[in-house]
Order: structure tokens, then sequence, then C-alpha cells
């Protein structure tokens, strides 16, 4: 056990380096000039600038001052807020992505167990029709359609009711984060409806259930430890990618619904070419990403006793 | 020769061969291949099927659709912006426009008053001065004004008191438009002295307009009073009055092109690699293997977003290739996986092994056995990469880093269509429904070739 | 299923039951989960757009400002946010006039500047305002380490451009603190609107000892900044939230009338900040082409404000560009309808067709300077244009003008006005463009290293002085990135920089204008305007083409 979480760790951290690598090869290979500015300056500025930023310096010798400061949790000071560290920026914007993110995969999860549950048992009749209407309807449509539906809709509501139920934008209150969770966890949780579905129905026909209901177990004993325990173990396996398309997905929402997460920051650093915000988030989101996979692959050992962790 | 009991002698001429012909086995069906039997459970799949005629109308709208609706897409009309379908399509000819100084040609009245008819050209507004005033505001309104409210829209100032006349051509269209002069103070304060007008601009294009628009009228040679159609937009306009179906369709082009040939490469690509992996085996596959590890864990919507500015997109360029690079570079690895999976799986198998020392030579292995159970893998994995590829080129149109304008793509339209969603519905309805029947379409597809292709992934229903 | 229908039926029904305990577990936990989240991230109470009972209006910013770092800001939002927290030596007024701000009054001649302060100028720690912290503040603009954009709006200072090229200390610059209430500057040649340079951000005071005690995170965070403007920042939450308070130790505090001004949007999304409007959230809100109708429908109180910047498309006139040639140049000026572009296009009021660089807010000798020097209307001509084509063919030699390139940036109107500008030359002229859409910066790269031939670009005003577009065609001038080049505007931009004779400068002003239309280096296509609606209890938002716009200084609220 722990011998494999070791392994499974030292392979992430090289990975984490294979990520860095990347990011710095991509960055450096986009075409213009993060110091570009409305006004022209001086060559001496110019150079002064470029000094600020290690941009004097030859490719390699940036790359392995890069590393080090990696190394050293440095991702360095941003490029448009001359005054802020990347670090800074990640921290205070990335707990927000991520109470959107636990909130849409928390959404998610339990929607798609409960539906997929509930139109496997119900199979063929009105609920399963009406559930995986909106399934297809949740796998279909693009996020931003779902965004943008969704804050008019809560516009319209609070028109409705003449007073503001829920809030239409912004991020701090509880209130702010329902919709858009529950927006950004829509595409998952079709997905996640569809599986746990199609493998509720499989192990309906199993034997070891057959077995069960023929020793006389009563009805809600099987339907718990036996058919729902079982047929979650599959949905538990795609959680680990799932969380990274959330996180990483999230910009839409983040963008519409006025929410000052690291995804919206991105796409904004990504315009200004704010070379150091670009390479720190990227990298710290990747990191973030192996390390969540690794967390969802030790889980998933001890929720699946065939798994054996060697 | 006929013994007493058959059960208990035995002759030596048990032993001898029988005749070729009963060694055959008797088949009760006819022979199917693999193929066929795969092709007959997918006919028994009324989604799959209904997807599959789905896909090929797709198909069709996009490669014949622009031969039989022979519209340009980037035709501009900017005197049918944003039209929904089937709005009026009469419209009136008048002279070409000439500046206006301030004469009149309407008889005079009182108070705010037209100079000229009211047109689409513009509204030529006269009004009488106001005692104080050191200058107007002309509001323009879509609600009749009511007291005390807004007076609807600030359209312009003027500057000296001394001008008593406007010329507005702001956006005109054939509806009633409410007029209210408000006399301003010295300091810009707005003074009690107020005159107000409805009016009803008729809907004009000039003469050269509608003959560079190839308009005809039913009574010979297009003149000035005449009344003529525009052409026929069967699924509206867009925000430049291009023709949305035209557009669409072109859009098609590219959505649908970056959904098919990109998964396309990435599968090739990964079943090359990952068979490599896979038949090589040994240090090479484990090598092989944990490079696509590495690329598996970048993060794909940030990469695409780095390699889509990295690569950039030169003047002139559609910036489709680019895009297709970018998915090529981070999706392959999941098909080599799961391609590599197999053909390990398949080496192992009892049947192979069987086959094998039965004396069947590789080719045989590889043409009877690990093609076929690798095949089914494969095309399902491509059905799904499809939907997934035209939801990332809809995304990234969306955020702005998708193809080049003025190269249309549904992403790209379903953006525009998102900021009028309110007043021109058809501009985002439309881009955003194909979207969704073409990613539907692709995942049933999927859906039934998996069930029809492998049984061991099968899903019951 | 197997089973008998009746077993099948009471199996599904105790399952039905059991989901249902499922979800209502759930729905509890996940309830209990969100409010622990936002407890964990210090939960915001959500105001209402107007408060009148705690004085408070609650706004939305396109952006967080990047920092607040006077000396080095460049953007409009901090600009903004400066001006309502920090205060210069004079302030904007009513109608374009000029108010004492810090300094009492002032005395201004071709030489130099005299500004007495106030005594009772304050910190908001408590400390009075001093000379020396704008003496600290200009020599840390012109500093080359600071590397600010604006240090050259500084260079008619003494030494103040060879500080700036780290060729002099320093201490030579021609600003000095006599006394901690008398500042004297020096100048090298006459700035006829230097009072009006004073209310630009970049001459805002900094006191030296608060600055070096923040160990370089000057205006990073709210306690990283000092105030001395009408507010201070009292939160700021980076990327979230960001809330001034009456700044009690401001001197003028009598003129504030609300106690608050709260940020706790930032978005540009035009869709979001009108559901926000609509939804009584916030005060203020931008309209775009979209939403207008709707703005109308529900009655809401409708303001314009043009920007005072300039819209325009730049040729290149690098060697071997086919635009370099005037023939061709002056083909697409004839078919460019400003008219179309605004009235059709954009369909905004407050957007202007473009007719001039100089747009029409800017004052001449006495008054407007449009209208003592108008701009000489083109209006469009196909049939001109193609003869001017067809001469731009000949001289060029060739027989068909190979395809253009268009640069163009990701902004808010990039791919509607790109798309029509190549729809048009190709309709009215047969010229192929090939649209060439980079990001904000990387556009500005390509235009500084010329690669392209047609950009469509833009100039804001640094200070209200026709000055500030003149000399953007100059050859010197590193702005001037299409490298127009022609001796006689170098040399009216040279008169107008060394008068102060305002006749003589207005003239000069008037003949670039007239150089610009008829030699055009590049094509004015609209005055940028902006619509927004405003809550009708708040009053006395004011909107400035100059210094900190919008400004909510004198804002009240008026119960209806």
């Amino acid at each position: 056990m722990w011998r494999y979480t070791l392994k499974r760790l030292i392979q992430g951290i090289i990975t984490v380096w294979f990520i860095a690598t990347a990011t710095f090869l991509a960055m450096h290979a986009v075409p213009g000039d993060p110091m570009s500015g409305d006004r022209a300056v001086s060559a001496e500025i110019r150079k002064n600038l470029e000094a600020k930023y290690g941009l004097d310096k030859p490719l390699s010798q940036q790359y392995v001052i890069y590393l080090g400061n990696l190394a050293r949790g440095d991702f360095g000071i941003s490029f448009t807020q001359q005054n802020r560290e990347v670090n800074d920026i990640i921290r205070e914007h990335f707990p927000v992505s991520a109470t959107l993110g636990i909130l849409a995969i928390v959404f998610a999860s339990l929607g798609g167990i409960l539906w997929g549950a509930l139109t496997a048992l119900y199979r063929n009749k009105l609920p399963d029709i009406v559930i995986m209407f909106f399934v297809i309807l949740g796998i279909s449509v693009p996020s931003f359609v779902f965004a943008a539906v969704g804050q008019l809709a809560l516009v319209k509501l609070n028109d409705l009711l003449g007073f503001s139920l829920l809030p239409v934008a912004g991020w701090g209150t509880v209130s702010h984060m329902l919709v858009p969770s529950l927006v950004l966890g829509l595409g998952t949780m079709a997905y996640l409806t569809r599986l746990m579905r199609s493998s509720m129905l499989e192990i309906i026909n199993s034997d070891y259930l057959r077995t069960a209901r023929a020793k006389g177990l009563p009805a809600t004993r099987i339907f718990t430890r036996h058919q729902l325990r079982n047929a979650i173990l599959p949905v538990v396996t795609v959680l680990g990618p799932s969380i990274a398309g959330i996180t990483t997905g999230s910009f839409v929402v983040e963008s519409v619904f006025a929410i000052p997460g690291l995804g919206r920051y991105f796409v904004q650093a990504v315009q200004q070419l704010d070379y150091t915000v670009i390479m720190g988030t990227t990298v710290f989101f990747g990191s973030f990403l192996v390390l969540m996979v690794i967390i969802v692959d030790l889980l998933y050992g001890f929720i699946d006793p065939r798994v054996r962790l060697a | 020769m006929t013994p007493s009991n058959p059960n208990l002698e035995t002759t030596i001429d048990d032993f001898a061969p029988l005749a070729a012909e009963q060694r055959r086995q008797q088949l009760s069906r006819p022979s199917l291949s693999y193929w066929q039997d795969a092709w007959i459970r997918l006919r028994a799949n009324r989604r799959a099927i209904l997807s599959l005629y789905i896909v090929i109308a797709l198909l069709l709208f996009t490669l014949l659709g622009p031969l039989l609706w022979r519209v340009d897409p980037s035709a501009q009309d900017l005197d049918q912006v944003s039209r929904p379908p089937g709005a009026e399509r009469m419209i009136t000819l008048a002279a070409p426009y000439r500046s206006w100084n301030g004469e009149a040609v309407l008889p005079t009245a009182t108070g705010l008053r037209l100079a000229y008819p009211a047109s689409t050209q513009s509204v030529r507004l006269i009004w009488d001065p106001a005692p104080g005033a050191a200058a107007y505001r002309v509001y323009r309104n879509i609600v009749p004004t009511l007291p005390g409210e807004s007076l609807g829209l600030p359209i312009a100032q003027t500057l000296t008191g001394t001008e008593t006349r406007y010329e507005d051509r702001l956006d005109l269209r054939a509806e009633t438009y409410f007029y209210t002069v408000v006399a301003l103070d010295e300091t810009g304060a707005e003074l009690t002295a107020r005159q107000a007008l409805s009016v009803d601009p008729v809907a004009v294009i000039t003469v050269a307009e509608a003959r560079s628009r190839g308009l005809q009228s039913a009574s010979g040679p297009l003149k000035i009073g005449d009344k003529v159609r525009f052409k026929l937009h069967p699924l509206g306009t867009d925000y430049l009055g291009r023709d949305m179906l035209a557009r669409l369709m072109h859009g098609a082009r590219v959505s649908l092109f970056i959904g098919i040939v990109a998964p396309l490469l990435f599968v090739g690509f990964g079943v090359a690699y990952g068979s490599m992996a896979g038949f090589l085996g040994g240090r090479v596959d484990q090598i092989m293997m944990r490079f696509a590890d590495f690329v598996i864990a970048l993060p794909f919507l940030l990469f695409m977003i780095l390699f889509k500015i990295a690569f950039g997109i030169g003047p002139g360029q559609s910036g489709i290739l680019p895009m297709i690079v970018a998915l090529v570079m981070l999706s392959w690895p999941g098909t080599a996986r799961l391609v590599r999976g197999q053909i390990l799986q398949v080496r192992e198998e009892g049947y192979v092994n069987a086959a094998r020392l039965l004396g069947a030579r590789t080719n045989y292995l590889v043409m009877r056995h690990m093609i076929p159970n690798t095949m089914g893998v494969i095309l399902v994995t491509l059905t799904f990469a499809v939907p997934s590829a035209i939801f990332t080129e809809a995304f990234l149109s969306f955020i702005g880093m998708g193809v080049a304008p003025p190269t249309p793509s549904w992403g790209g339209m379903s953006n525009e269509g998102i900021k009028s969603m309110l007043i021109h519905p058809h501009e985002l309805l439309f881009p955003a429904v194909l979207i969704s029947i073409t990613v539907l379409a692709f995942n049933l597809l999927g859906d039934g070739l998996r069930d029809a292709l492998d049984a061991k992934m099968r899903s019951r229903e | 299923m197997n089973g008998p229908p009746g077993v099948q039926d009471g199996f599904a029904r105790s399952a039905g039951r059991q989901l249902l305990l499922i979800a209502v577990v759930s729905v509890v936990g996940i309830a209990l989960l969100m409010f622990g989240l936002s407890w964990l991230s210090g939960g915001a109470r959500i105001s209402k757009g107007i408060d009148a009972a705690t004085g408070t209006v609650t706004l939305a910013l396109a952006d967080e400002p990047p920092q607040l770092d006077s000396t080095r800001s460049t953007d409009t939002i901090s600009g903004m946010v400066l001006g309502h927290v920090t205060e210069g030596l004079i302030r904007n007024g009513d109608g374009g006039k000029l108010l004492p701000g810090v300094a009492e009054r002032w005395e201004i001649t071709e030489t130099g500047a005299t500004f007495w302060l106030r005594p009772d100028a304050r910190w908001s720690d408590g400390k009075p305002v001093t000379a020396h912290d704008f003496v600290f503040a200009w020599r840390k603009t012109v500093d080359p380490k600071t590397a600010s954009e604006y240090a050259t709006i500084f260079f008619a200072i003494r030494n103040a451009e060879a500080i700036n090229k780290g060729q002099m200390p320093l201490t030579s610059l021609g600003v000095q603190a006599l006394g901690d209430h008398v500042l004297r500057v020096e100048l090298i040649r006459p700035i006829p609107y230097f009072d009006k340079l004073m209310v630009f951000k970049s001459f805002n005071p900094i006191r030296e000892d608060f600055f070096n005690a923040t160990n370089g995170r000057y205006g990073a965070d709210a306690d990283t900044l000092l105030y001395n403007g009408p507010f201070k920042i009292t939160r700021w939450v980076h990327g979230a939230h960001l809330r001034m308070e009456k700044n009690e130790t401001y001197w003028d505090k009598a003129r504030v009338k609300v106690n608050v001004l709260d940020f706790p949007y930032f978005s540009s999304d035009p869709n979001a900040l009108i559901n926000l409007y609509k939804d009584g959230k916030i005060a203020v809100a931008g309209l775009n082409q979209e939403n207008l109708n709707e703005a109308l429908v529900k009655r809401w109180q409708i303001n314009r404000f043009q920007r005072g910047s300039v819209a325009y498309m730049e040729f290149n006139h690098r060697k071997g560009r086919p635009t370099a040639n005037l023939h061709l140049r002056k083909a697409i000026q004839l078919v460019v309808d400003p008219d179309e572009v605004v009235y059709r296009v954009i369909k905004l009021p407050g957007n202007l067709p473009g007719r001039s660089l100089f747009p029409v807010w800017l004052d001449g000798v006495e008054g407007k300077f449009r209208e003592e020097y108008p701009a000489k209307k083109i209006v469009p001509d196909p049939i001109e244009a193609r003869r001017q084509l067809a001469l731009a063919k000949k001289e060029l030699g060739l027989n068909k003008i190979p395809p253009l390139t268009m640069l163009s940036d990701d902004g808010a109107l990039g791919d509607k006005l790109t798309e029509y500008f190549q729809e048009t030359l190709r309709r009215e002229l047969g010229l192929e463009i090939r649209i060439d859409k980079q990001i904000f910066k990387q556009r500005l790269a390509k235009m500084t290293a010329g690669d392209f031939d047609v950009v469509l670009a833009g100039w804001n005003p640094d200070y209200p002085d026709p000055l500030t577009f003149a000399d953007l065609f100059a050859s010197w001038n590193s702005n001037n990135r299409g490298r127009y080049n022609n001796p006689k505007l170098d040399q009216l931009v040279a008169v107008a920089q060394n008068s102060t004779d305002v006749q003589t400068r207005m003239d000069a002003f008037g003949e670039i204008q007239r150089i610009l239309i008829e030699d055009p280096p590049m094509v004015p296509t609209y005055e940028p305007g902006v619509v927004f609606v405003v809550d009708p209890r708040l009053k006395g938002v004011v909107r400035r083409v100059a210094g900190s716009d919008p400004d909510y200084t004198n804002v009240s609220i008026v119960e209806k």
C-alpha cells in the first residue's frame, strides 16, 4: 500500500515536470510580446523590464531558473499586475474555483446516482422517459448555452417573484453558489446518470442479485447493499477525469456569472499574454489534476475490494 | 457382414476415414461474418439507425447544401440585419441619400415636425426655438413616452441653441418612433420646454442598392416609388445581414470538418502508437506508454488554448489547421492506451493461442483476430470522439479562441448569437440546435455501435 | 427484470422509498456543505444597488484594477479607482473647469510652475500631504527602473528625458520642494495645458516612507496604499470585491455625500451587468446595442457619453507595402463610409461617425476646435475610388493589388467591424483583404514590427489638448507604428509644441488635420461612445474624457 502510494507520487512528480516543460516550451513559442503596451516605451525601459522578468537571458538558462523557482513553489511576478506574485493570485482565485468545482461534482455525482437509479427502477415508464429526455439535453447542449439560459431564468424568476430570491451574478454567499455550480455540474450529471442506469440494469440481471433474492433478503437490503453499492463502482472510476473536466471547464460559468475564479483569470491572462500567470496557472492546475487522479485511484482501492493495491 | 451386436464388435473398417463431405458441419443458420452480424444488430437498434440517418443528413447538408442553396455566406446586406425567418420583405425604392441643409419640403407647422417624409434612410426633424435654450437634446423612444418617465434614447445633442434641426439616421426601422426635443440651459440641465412627435418611417432602399442586390420589380425596370421584394432568407439573417442558412452550411463545413477529421487523425495515430507498443512489448512498450501517460496528464482545455496561441493564426487563415493539430496532439493517448490494452488482451486469448497452435500465420492472426477484435473498440472510440471535438471547437470559439473571422463555425455563430439572445433568438437557436443534434446523433450512434460491435462493452437495454 | 409483476412492484416501491431517503439526506448534506464552504470563504452580504439608509451605492467594475501604484498604472480602471482615493495638485470640476486639489493656488509661466499646497491636506494616517511627496512620486515615475509607460508625459520637465534614459541622477529632475508646502517645477519648453496635465494620475503624490515600507508591493492591496482622496479602500478581495468608504481625513470631506462605494462585481460581460441592474443589485450598467430595446421598453433612464477617443484605420507606409501608395490609400478612404459604420453597423448612440483624428470635444481658440476648423467630410464615391485604384495599380506596376492584411484585435466590436470592412473593400474595389485577428498585445507587437497593411487601431487622449492626438503621426513618435513620414507634419507638430499662443497652435492643428485627410495616413472610422443606465435615485454621476472616469465622488442618493 505505502509502496504503491510512494510509487504513484514519484510518477506524479515526473508528470508535473513534464507538464512544466511542455508549458514552458509552448509559452515561449507564443508570438507577440507581453511587454507591449498601448504607449510605446523606449529601448532602455524595455531592457529594464526584460531584466526584471529574466527575459534577457538565453532560453536554456531561463528554463533552469524556471525549474529552480518551481521547485521552490515560486511562480514569479505577474506581468499585468506588476506588484503581485502569481502565488498570491492562485491563492486568491483557486479556492473559488475549487468551491464551485466541489459543489458541481457533488451535485453531479449525487444527482447522477439518484436519477440513474430511478430510471433503472422505472425502466421504460414515465419517470425514465422524462429523466432520459433531460439527460439527452444535458449531453447535447453546450455549456455556454446552459449558463446564459440559467442566468436569464434567474432574472425572470426574480422578476416574477417581485423580490430577489437568488442573485443573478457575483460571489460570496450560499445563494451565489447554487445556480452556477448546478449549471457547471449539469453535463457531468447527465453523463453519470446514463452510466448509472446501464450499470444498474446490468446488475439487475446478475447472479448474485438473483441469489440474494432467492435467499429471501428484504427488498430494501437487496437494493442498497447489493444493487446500488455495486452499480456505483463504475461511476466512481470516471469521477477522476470528471473532476479534471469540471475544474478546468469552469471558464464559461465563471465569466457568465462574474465569479472570481481561476478559470476566468486564466482566460484573461491569455488575452493579456501574461506569461508568468499563464505558466503558473497551467502548472498548478496540472499538478492539482495529477494529485486528484492519484487520490481517486487510492480511494478506489478502498471501495472495491477486488482491486488490490500492490 | 452384419455384426450381431454393434456395441460389442468393431471391425477394422470402423477406423477407416469417413467421406469428406460428411465431415462438414451442418450449419442451421446462414454463416455471418463479424461485420454482417454487427450490421444486423445495429439495424435492430432503432435509435442508432435514426442517428445514422441524421448523420447522413448532416453530411448531405454540409456537402450538397451549398450546391443547392447558392447564396454567398459572406454577402452582407445592411438593410436586412438580424431578420428572423419569415420577416416582411417588401421595400420601397427611394432616391439616393443626399445631405440636408435644413430646408423643408413638407408644409410648415409649429412644434416638432418633419421636414421631409420619414424613411429608414433618414428622419429629418425641425423644431421651434425655445426661449433661453443654450442647446437641445433629442430623445427617441420605441414606446409612447409617459409623463414623468424616461424620454427614451438620448440620440443627439445640438452644440448651440440656434440649431433647431436634427437628422436621425441611426439604425432606423419601419416601426413607430416617439421623438422628444428638450431644451437645455447653459450648464446642460434640462429645461421644462419640450416638443414631441411620433414618426413612422417607411422602409426604403435606393434603386442602385436594389440593382446591386439583383432585386426585380413586377412592372419592368426599377424606378423610385416602386415596391420590391427582398431575396428570401429562409432562416433569417445575422448581425451583418448575411444569410443564416448559407452560413450554417459553411459553418457545418468547419465544425464537422474539425469534428470528424481531428478524431480520425488522433484515433489513427493512437491506433498506430498503441498497437506498436502492444506488439513490441517489453521496455519499448513501457517507455511509450509512460510518455502517453504524461500527455494525458496535461490539462486539456488549458493546453488547447496555449497551443492555439502558440501556433498563431496568420493573416487570412481560418485557424482550422492549428485547432486540428492541437486536438490531435492532446487527444491521441486515450486511444493508444485502449488499443494497446486490447492488443495485449487479445494476444493472450485462448482462441488466439489455439489458432497459433494450429499453425496459423501471423498475418492470419492479425487479420482474423486482432483487427476485428480491436476494430470495434476503435470505431466506438471514433464515434464518441466526434461530439467531444465539436464541443471543443464550440467552446474555444465561444471564448474567442476559435476559428478566425470571417470563417463561420457553429460555435462562433452561437457566441455571436448569445449576445442578442433576447431580441434575435434565431441567431443563437439555429447554430446551437445544430450542435446539439450533431452531438446527440454521434452519441447515440456510438451507443448503437458499441452494442453491435462489442459484446463485452454492451450496455443492457 | 425477472420475477412476477407483484413482487416487482413491491421491490420498486421499496427501492423508491430508499432512494427518496437518500435524496433527502443528500439535499441536507449539500446544504450543510454549501454553508460550510461559504463560511470558510468569509461570506459577504448581498447589498442592494442603492441603500439610502447606510448611504451605500453598489456598482460593478469591468475588471479589477491590476494595481494602484500611480507611477505605473496605465489602464482606465485603476485610473478611475485612483481618482477616487487619491488627489493630485489640481482636480476636475464641472464642465471642463479645473478646481484646486492639494494645491490651493498655482502659477504657471513659460519656464516653470509654482504650486502652493494647502496645509489641511492629509493622508489617511493623519500626516500632512507635503511637496516632498510630489517630488518623490515624480522622480519615481521618470526613474528608468520603474519603467513607467507614462514617463514621456514628464519630458517637458527639466532633465526628465535624460533621467529616463539613465543618463542623469534622479535628483537632477526639475522639481523641488521649497519647504513643506511649496512645489516648484522647471520646464524646458512652455506647456500651455500644464494645469490640465496636473489632473493626470501620474502626477499624484506618494509618501516616501510609506512606499519604502511596502517592500515593492505599493498599491497591490488595500493596506499597501495611502489615501488622500475623497474615499479610501477598506476592503479589496482580489478579483472579487473592492469597497471604498468615505475618507474622514480628506480636506474637503463635506462634498462627499455617500458613505460607501461598493464594487462587489468585476465583470465586463454586458449581459451579466444588465441582469444585475435588472435585479436591482447595481446602480449603473452599460448597455450594448443588443439590450437597448429592452431598456427602452422598461423605461430606464438612459444616458450616453462620448469616450473622447478615436478609432481609425491606419496604413503601413513602410517601403514595399502597397499601402505606401497614396492612390491606394485614397481609394480606400473613398469607400469607407463612417456614417454607415456608426448608423448601420455599430448602431449605438453616443458613437459619432469619424471625420478627423481630432475628436469633437477638443477646445479650439474660443469654441470647439472642430467648429473653428471643420474637417472636410469625405463623401463615399465608388467611381472616383475605382479611378484612384487604377492609378495606384499603374504607379505600382501591378495588374492586381496583392491581398492586403488587415490587422485587428479581439475588442468588443472587433469581428463585426473587420468583417464589415473586408466585405466593403471586396465589393467596392475588388480588394482581397486577409483578416489577421490577434489578441490586443499581439496586435500591438505586430503593429510595432510593421507586420500589416491596414490596422484597425485607436487612440485615447492623455490630456485635454489637441497635441495628445496631433503628434501621433510625427515621424519621431514611436507610437506612429505605420512609419508615416511627412516633414511638413513634423514641422507643424514642432510649432504646436513650442508655442504658447493659442491661435498659432490651433492653426497648426487645423493644418495637421487637413494633411491627415488629404494625404490619408489613416482613415477615421468612429468616435467611440457608451450608453448606460443609471438608477433614478442616484444623482451626480459624472463622465469625463480625461481623468478618472466615471467619477462618483460627487454622487448623492435622492429618494423619490
